[in-house]
């Protein structure tokens, strides 16, 4: 190998030549893995508001309540319940990937198919889930 | 102390990837468990979901002490997830080590939050 075959090096990729590819499902499930995580770290105070105001005194369950309806200061109600939403597709998302992971550890049954078929799964498990609850959440059944 | 020999030297020397990586599980697996306990109250105890119910649920004492250990393997596993993310995305290493610390910060005091919660019910 001679230095006047090699091509110069590419350098550092950006996020732009990231989005040149087209990520395969265990992909999507792995960055939405941390899309998830992410979220829910930043969303962690409101998570905690919802554990105090829920648990601390019936007046504030009241509270915890009229947040989905009358909302909480100046954020509506269905914004709320939009976040919530959101919080609920996360965990879910990042439990039942948490859990492929582990299954893979404990089985090591890793393989492209394998890899394919746990991956649509996770993916359509956790969105028929927020669905069902997210429908739920909005009072449709 | 490690030595190195020739070409096969030691280029990694934190060790904390084995740690984190188990860590990770064994924090995750007790959320999971979590999950299914409180689920499990939720859908069996008897009487309609409100506040008497929910609060109930975690007055007992062994919820207590269960739901303190899954607010601390929280904080942990969201500090390993946090700086994994850091680690890949940030490579300025003053503005990493700002973004570590203000993760730390946020989280510890979350866990205060939610401890106080807790003890007070």
């Amino acid at each position: 190998m001679t230095t006047s075959m090699s091509k110069p090096r590419p350098g550092p990729m950006k996020l732009t030549d990231a989005l040149q590819y087209r990520l395969p499902l265990a992909g999507w499930v792995s960055i939405l893995h941390r899309v998830s995580g992410l979220l829910m770290f930043v969303l962690l105070p409101f998570i905690i508001w919802l554990f105090d105001t829920s648990l601390s005194s019936e007046v504030s369950y009241e509270r915890f309540s009229a947040a989905f309806t009358a909302g909480i200061g100046f954020v509506p109600g269905v914004v709320v319940k939009l976040v919530v939403l959101a919080l609920i597709w996360a965990f879910l998302h990042h439990l039942i990937a948490g859990v492929r992971h582990l299954w893979m550890d404990a089985m090591h049954s890793v393989g492209k198919e394998q890899g394919r078929t746990t991956a649509l799964f996770t993916l359509v498990v956790s969105i028929a889930l927020t669905l069902l609850l997210g429908a739920k959440l909005f009072g449709l059944y | 102390m490690s030595v190195n020999y020739g070409s096969k030297r030691l280029v990694v020397g934190a060790h904390y990837g084995l740690r984190d990586w188990l860590s990770q599980r064994i924090t995750a697996t007790l959320m999971a468990l979590f999950t299914l306990v409180l689920l499990v109250q939720v859908l069996v105890l008897p009487g309609p979901m409100g506040y008497d119910k929910w609060a109930g649920i975690f007055a007992m004492q062994w919820m207590k002490v269960l739901t303190f250990v899954v607010i601390v393997s929280l904080a942990w596993h969201a500090w390993v997830g946090m700086r994994d993310i850091w680690m890949d995305y940030v490579h300025p290493v003053g503005l990493r080590l700002a973004l570590q610390v203000a993760t730390l910060v946020w989280l510890v005091g979350c866990v205060g939050w939610a401890l106080q919660v807790l003890w007070r019910l």
